[in-house]
Protein backbone atom coordinates (compact mmCIF):
# COMPACT_ATOMS: atom_id res chain seq x y z
CA UNK A 1 0.00 0.00 0.00
CA UNK A 2 1.74 3.46 -0.98
CA UNK A 3 1.23 6.61 0.88
CA UNK A 4 0.80 9.93 -0.50
CA UNK A 5 3.44 12.45 -0.81
CA UNK A 6 3.61 13.99 2.49
CA UNK A 7 1.88 10.90 4.59
CA UNK A 8 5.02 9.28 4.82
CA UNK A 9 5.07 7.25 8.26
CA UNK A 10 6.93 9.52 10.75
CA UNK A 11 8.49 6.73 11.75
CA UNK A 12 11.71 7.49 9.96
CA UNK A 13 15.35 6.83 10.86
CA UNK A 14 15.99 10.59 11.10
CA UNK A 15 13.22 11.02 13.51
CA UNK A 16 14.81 8.48 15.54
CA UNK A 17 18.53 10.01 15.33
CA UNK A 18 17.11 13.21 16.57
CA UNK A 19 15.61 12.28 19.34
CA UNK A 20 18.64 9.91 20.49
CA UNK A 21 21.08 13.21 20.07
CA UNK A 22 18.61 14.91 22.08
CA UNK A 23 18.89 12.71 24.82
CA UNK A 24 22.65 11.67 24.57
CA UNK A 25 23.11 15.73 24.88
CA UNK A 26 21.34 15.76 28.27
CA UNK A 27 22.76 11.83 28.82
CA UNK A 28 26.56 13.97 28.60
CA UNK A 29 24.99 16.75 30.75
CA UNK A 30 23.97 14.86 33.94
CA UNK A 31 27.11 12.57 33.05
CA UNK A 32 29.20 15.64 33.66
CA UNK A 33 27.39 16.65 37.04
CA UNK A 34 27.92 12.83 38.75
CA UNK A 35 31.29 12.85 37.09
CA UNK A 36 32.17 16.35 38.74
CA UNK A 37 30.71 15.57 42.04
CA UNK A 38 31.79 11.89 42.42
CA UNK A 39 34.67 11.54 40.31
CA UNK A 40 36.86 14.55 40.59
CA UNK A 41 37.77 14.46 43.77
CA UNK A 42 39.75 10.94 43.25
CA UNK A 43 40.97 11.91 40.35
CA UNK A 44 42.35 15.09 42.41
CA UNK A 45 43.32 12.32 44.95
CA UNK A 46 45.50 10.27 42.21
CA UNK A 47 47.12 13.74 40.52
CA UNK A 48 48.42 14.68 44.19
CA UNK A 49 49.85 11.04 44.55
CA UNK A 50 51.42 11.49 41.06
CA UNK A 51 53.25 14.38 41.98
CA UNK A 52 54.18 13.26 45.38
CA UNK A 53 55.84 10.29 43.58
CA UNK A 54 57.54 12.53 40.97
CA UNK A 55 58.93 14.63 43.52
CA UNK A 56 60.31 11.12 45.09
CA UNK A 57 62.32 10.70 42.07
CA UNK A 58 66.20 10.46 42.25
CA UNK A 59 68.11 12.92 40.07
CA UNK A 60 69.10 10.00 37.69
CA UNK A 61 65.31 9.62 36.93
CA UNK A 62 64.49 13.51 36.46
CA UNK A 63 67.87 13.82 34.05
CA UNK A 64 66.40 10.65 32.05
CA UNK A 65 62.78 12.03 31.97
CA UNK A 66 63.86 15.38 30.96
CA UNK A 67 66.01 13.82 27.95
CA UNK A 68 62.91 11.64 27.23
CA UNK A 69 60.92 15.17 27.18
CA UNK A 70 63.65 17.24 25.29
CA UNK A 71 64.15 14.82 22.58
CA UNK A 72 60.05 14.85 22.10
CA UNK A 73 58.93 17.27 19.73
CA UNK A 74 57.30 19.75 21.88
CA UNK A 75 55.03 21.38 18.99
CA UNK A 76 51.66 21.72 19.74
CA UNK A 77 52.25 20.83 23.36
CA UNK A 78 50.10 23.11 25.61
CA UNK A 79 49.57 23.22 29.40
CA UNK A 80 46.27 23.15 30.75
CA UNK A 81 44.97 23.76 34.18
CA UNK A 82 43.24 21.89 36.33
CA UNK A 83 40.32 24.06 36.94
CA UNK A 84 39.45 24.04 32.75
CA UNK A 85 40.33 20.14 32.45
CA UNK A 86 37.72 19.20 35.80
CA UNK A 87 35.18 21.71 33.96
CA UNK A 88 34.96 22.50 30.67
CA UNK A 89 37.45 19.76 29.65
CA UNK A 90 35.08 17.01 31.28
CA UNK A 91 31.82 18.87 29.85
CA UNK A 92 33.00 18.56 26.62
CA UNK A 93 34.06 14.90 26.74
CA UNK A 94 30.75 13.37 28.46
CA UNK A 95 28.83 15.48 26.18
CA UNK A 96 30.93 14.29 22.94
CA UNK A 97 30.16 10.97 23.87
CA UNK A 98 26.86 10.98 25.88
CA UNK A 99 25.57 12.35 21.81
CA UNK A 100 27.45 9.97 20.31
CA UNK A 101 25.95 6.69 21.99
CA UNK A 102 22.91 8.45 22.23
CA UNK A 103 22.68 8.49 18.37
CA UNK A 104 23.71 5.15 18.10
CA UNK A 105 21.45 4.05 20.64
CA UNK A 106 18.20 5.62 19.38
CA UNK A 107 19.57 4.53 15.32
CA UNK A 108 19.64 1.04 17.06
CA UNK A 109 16.07 1.33 18.70
CA UNK A 110 15.19 2.03 15.50
CA UNK A 111 16.14 -1.15 14.15
CA UNK A 112 14.56 -3.30 16.79
CA UNK A 113 11.20 -0.96 17.51
CA UNK A 114 8.24 -3.21 16.33
CA UNK A 115 10.09 -6.52 15.50
CA UNK A 116 10.98 -8.03 19.19
CA UNK A 117 7.44 -9.16 20.46
CA UNK A 118 7.75 -5.69 22.62
CA UNK A 119 6.20 -2.31 22.79
CA UNK A 120 8.26 0.31 21.37
CA UNK A 121 9.14 1.68 24.47
CA UNK A 122 10.14 -2.18 25.96
CA UNK A 123 12.06 -2.36 22.93
CA UNK A 124 13.64 1.06 23.33
CA UNK A 125 14.67 0.38 27.09
CA UNK A 126 16.35 -3.03 26.14
CA UNK A 127 18.57 -0.87 24.08
CA UNK A 128 19.45 1.18 26.44
CA UNK A 129 19.76 -1.80 28.91
CA UNK A 130 21.86 -3.36 27.09
CA UNK A 131 24.02 -0.23 25.66
CA UNK A 132 25.12 -0.30 29.12
CA UNK A 133 25.90 -3.46 29.58
CA UNK A 134 27.59 -4.35 26.52
CA UNK A 135 29.08 -0.95 26.09
CA UNK A 136 29.72 -0.23 29.65
CA UNK A 137 29.69 -2.12 31.99
CA UNK A 138 31.47 -5.56 29.91
CA UNK A 139 34.60 -3.88 29.01
CA UNK A 140 34.48 -2.39 32.73
CA UNK A 141 34.77 -6.06 33.62
CA UNK A 142 38.50 -6.93 32.09
CA UNK A 143 39.51 -3.58 31.96
CA UNK A 144 38.40 -1.04 34.39
CA UNK A 145 39.09 2.40 34.33
CA UNK A 146 42.14 3.52 35.93
CA UNK A 147 42.69 6.87 37.67
CA UNK A 148 45.58 8.90 36.47
CA UNK A 149 49.25 7.64 37.85
CA UNK A 150 47.72 4.07 36.88
CA UNK A 151 49.21 2.90 33.80
CA UNK A 152 52.18 3.16 31.85
CA UNK A 153 52.66 5.08 29.06
CA UNK A 154 54.75 2.14 27.08
CA UNK A 155 51.59 0.01 27.30
CA UNK A 156 48.91 2.54 26.18
CA UNK A 157 49.10 0.98 22.76
CA UNK A 158 48.07 -2.29 23.80
CA UNK A 159 45.85 -1.85 26.45
CA UNK A 160 43.67 0.78 23.83
CA UNK A 161 43.66 -2.07 21.56
CA UNK A 162 42.60 -4.79 24.21
CA UNK A 163 39.74 -2.80 25.26
CA UNK A 164 38.48 -1.77 22.06
CA UNK A 165 38.99 -5.51 20.79
CA UNK A 166 36.73 -6.41 23.77
CA UNK A 167 34.22 -3.54 22.76
CA UNK A 168 34.00 -4.63 19.63
CA UNK A 169 33.28 -8.25 20.05
CA UNK A 170 30.53 -7.30 22.88
CA UNK A 171 28.85 -4.82 20.67
CA UNK A 172 29.03 -7.37 17.97
CA UNK A 173 27.88 -10.22 19.99
CA UNK A 174 24.99 -8.18 21.46
CA UNK A 175 23.74 -7.54 18.01
CA UNK A 176 23.28 -11.24 16.84
CA UNK A 177 22.03 -12.04 20.59
CA UNK A 178 19.24 -9.98 19.84
CA UNK A 179 18.61 -11.18 16.35
CA UNK A 180 18.89 -14.71 17.41
CA UNK A 181 16.74 -14.27 20.08
CA UNK A 182 14.59 -12.75 17.71
CA UNK A 183 14.50 -15.68 15.24
CA UNK A 184 13.64 -18.07 18.04
CA UNK A 185 10.95 -16.80 19.05
CA UNK A 186 8.83 -18.67 16.85
CA UNK A 187 9.72 -22.01 18.61
CA UNK A 188 10.23 -20.96 22.28
CA UNK A 189 8.52 -17.96 24.16
CA UNK A 190 10.68 -14.87 24.84
CA UNK A 191 12.18 -15.95 28.08
CA UNK A 192 13.68 -18.60 26.74
CA UNK A 193 14.96 -16.91 24.11
CA UNK A 194 16.22 -14.36 25.83
CA UNK A 195 17.60 -16.87 28.64
CA UNK A 196 19.38 -18.83 25.39
CA UNK A 197 20.60 -15.90 23.89
CA UNK A 198 22.22 -14.19 27.27
CA UNK A 199 23.84 -17.33 27.92
CA UNK A 200 25.48 -17.30 24.48
CA UNK A 201 26.51 -14.07 24.85
CA UNK A 202 27.95 -14.62 27.81
CA UNK A 203 30.04 -17.65 26.42
CA UNK A 204 31.46 -15.56 24.05
CA UNK A 205 32.36 -12.82 26.01
CA UNK A 206 33.67 -15.30 28.70
CA UNK A 207 36.18 -16.46 26.10
CA UNK A 208 37.13 -13.05 24.47
CA UNK A 209 38.40 -12.09 28.02
CA UNK A 210 39.99 -15.59 28.09
CA UNK A 211 42.16 -14.16 25.42
CA UNK A 212 43.07 -11.06 25.38
CA UNK A 213 45.65 -10.09 27.60
CA UNK A 214 45.56 -9.12 31.26
CA UNK A 215 47.00 -5.81 32.73
CA UNK A 216 48.22 -5.15 36.29
CA UNK A 217 50.23 -1.74 36.07
CA UNK A 218 48.77 -0.79 39.94
CA UNK A 219 52.31 -1.19 41.34
CA UNK A 220 51.62 0.69 44.88
CA UNK A 221 48.43 2.96 44.23
CA UNK A 222 46.07 2.77 47.29
CA UNK A 223 43.36 0.19 47.02
CA UNK A 224 41.08 2.42 48.32
CA UNK A 225 41.29 5.49 46.09
CA UNK A 226 41.27 3.10 42.96
CA UNK A 227 38.32 1.66 44.39
CA UNK A 228 36.51 4.73 45.06
CA UNK A 229 37.32 6.10 41.76
CA UNK A 230 36.44 3.14 40.00
CA UNK A 231 32.92 3.17 41.70
CA UNK A 232 31.93 6.41 40.55
CA UNK A 233 33.31 6.12 37.28
CA UNK A 234 30.73 3.03 36.85
CA UNK A 235 28.58 5.14 38.20
CA UNK A 236 28.80 7.85 35.20
CA UNK A 237 28.62 5.16 32.67
CA UNK A 238 25.62 4.01 34.33
CA UNK A 239 23.92 7.74 35.10
CA UNK A 240 24.78 8.11 31.16
CA UNK A 241 22.86 4.81 30.18
CA UNK A 242 20.22 5.52 32.28
CA UNK A 243 19.62 8.84 31.01
CA UNK A 244 19.78 8.08 27.39
CA UNK A 245 17.27 5.04 28.52
CA UNK A 246 14.99 7.49 30.21
CA UNK A 247 14.65 10.22 27.60
CA UNK A 248 14.96 7.87 24.76
CA UNK A 249 11.93 5.93 25.80
CA UNK A 250 9.72 9.17 26.71
CA UNK A 251 10.39 10.11 22.69
CA UNK A 252 10.32 7.55 20.93
CA UNK A 253 7.44 6.39 22.83
CA UNK A 254 5.50 9.54 22.09
CA UNK A 255 6.87 9.18 18.41
CA UNK A 256 5.74 5.60 18.00
CA UNK A 257 2.21 6.54 19.37
CA UNK A 258 1.76 9.20 16.95
CA UNK A 259 2.81 7.00 14.26
CA UNK A 260 0.09 3.87 15.35
CA UNK A 261 -2.50 6.60 15.19
CA UNK A 262 -1.35 7.70 11.76
CA UNK A 263 -1.16 4.04 10.39
CA UNK A 264 -5.19 3.67 11.65
CA UNK A 265 -6.66 6.59 10.68
CA UNK A 266 -5.17 5.84 7.21
CA UNK A 267 -6.24 2.67 7.41
CA UNK A 268 -9.87 3.44 8.91
CA UNK A 269 -9.77 6.03 5.58
CA UNK A 270 -8.91 3.28 3.48
CA UNK A 271 -11.70 1.32 4.80
CA UNK A 272 -14.13 4.15 3.89
CA UNK B 1 -0.80 -8.95 28.87
CA UNK B 2 -0.55 -7.62 25.63
CA UNK B 3 -3.99 -9.44 23.90
CA UNK B 4 -5.72 -7.87 27.46
CA UNK B 5 -4.53 -4.13 27.21
CA UNK B 6 -6.97 -1.31 27.53
CA UNK B 7 -5.62 0.54 24.66
CA UNK B 8 -7.51 0.52 21.46
CA UNK B 9 -5.24 -1.03 18.96
CA UNK B 10 -7.16 -2.98 16.42
CA UNK B 11 -5.31 -5.92 15.79
CA UNK B 12 -3.81 -4.75 12.27
CA UNK B 13 -2.26 -1.66 13.69
CA UNK B 14 0.71 -2.71 15.12
CA UNK B 15 3.83 -0.55 15.97
CA UNK B 16 5.04 0.26 12.02
CA UNK B 17 8.85 -0.71 11.81
CA UNK B 18 11.25 1.31 9.86
CA UNK B 19 12.82 -0.16 7.16
CA UNK B 20 16.02 -1.65 7.52
CA UNK B 21 17.48 -1.07 3.92
CA UNK B 22 16.26 3.25 4.67
CA UNK B 23 18.06 2.37 7.87
CA UNK B 24 21.28 1.05 6.84
CA UNK B 25 22.45 4.60 5.48
CA UNK B 26 21.57 6.59 8.46
CA UNK B 27 23.44 3.89 10.64
CA UNK B 28 26.36 4.19 8.42
CA UNK B 29 26.37 7.72 8.01
CA UNK B 30 26.04 7.96 11.67
CA UNK B 31 28.70 5.56 12.79
CA UNK B 32 31.22 7.13 11.43
CA UNK B 33 30.73 10.44 12.56
CA UNK B 34 30.08 8.91 16.19
CA UNK B 35 33.21 6.88 15.99
CA UNK B 36 35.39 9.75 14.98
CA UNK B 37 33.95 11.56 18.21
CA UNK B 38 34.41 8.52 19.92
CA UNK B 39 38.09 8.19 18.96
CA UNK B 40 39.11 11.98 19.90
CA UNK B 41 37.52 11.65 23.34
CA UNK B 42 38.79 8.21 23.84
CA UNK B 43 42.28 7.99 22.24
CA UNK B 44 43.37 10.91 20.27
CA UNK B 45 47.12 12.26 21.34
CA UNK B 46 47.63 8.60 23.78
CA UNK B 47 47.80 5.21 21.98
CA UNK B 48 47.28 6.97 18.43
CA UNK B 49 47.37 10.68 17.73
CA UNK B 50 45.87 11.92 14.53
CA UNK B 51 46.07 15.53 15.59
CA UNK B 52 49.78 16.81 16.62
CA UNK B 53 50.49 17.79 19.87
CA UNK B 54 48.80 17.60 23.23
CA UNK B 55 45.70 19.29 23.47
CA UNK B 56 42.83 17.29 22.92
CA UNK B 57 44.01 14.68 25.02
CA UNK B 58 44.89 17.19 28.07
CA UNK B 59 41.50 18.83 27.31
CA UNK B 60 39.62 15.66 27.79
CA UNK B 61 41.76 14.36 30.12
CA UNK B 62 39.65 13.49 32.54
CA UNK B 63 36.80 12.61 30.63
CA UNK B 64 38.50 9.89 29.12
CA UNK B 65 39.69 8.52 32.43
CA UNK B 66 36.64 8.30 33.96
CA UNK B 67 34.54 7.16 31.41
CA UNK B 68 37.02 3.92 31.24
CA UNK B 69 39.25 4.50 28.83
CA UNK B 70 42.55 3.59 28.74
CA UNK B 71 44.50 6.71 29.01
CA UNK B 72 47.60 7.09 30.12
Amino acid sequence: MSTLPGENSVLSPRSFLLRGLAAGLVAGLIAFLVAFAFGEPYVDDAIALEEAAAAQMTPAEVAAEEAAAAAEDDSGMVEISRDDQRSWGLLTGTVAIGTALGGLAALAAAAVVGRLGLSARGSTALVALLGFVAVGLVPFAKYPATPPAVGSGDTIGGRTASYFALLLVSVLAVIAAVVVAQRLRDRMDGWSAAGLVAGGYLVVIGVAMWLLPSVNELGDFPADTLWYFRRSSLLVLAAMWATIGVVLVAAIGRLTDRATADAQRRELAASL
Amino acid sequence: MSHTSATPLAPTAQVPVVPLLQLGTWVVFFGLLAMLAIFFVSSDQGAVSLLAGNGVHEWVHDARHLLGFPCH
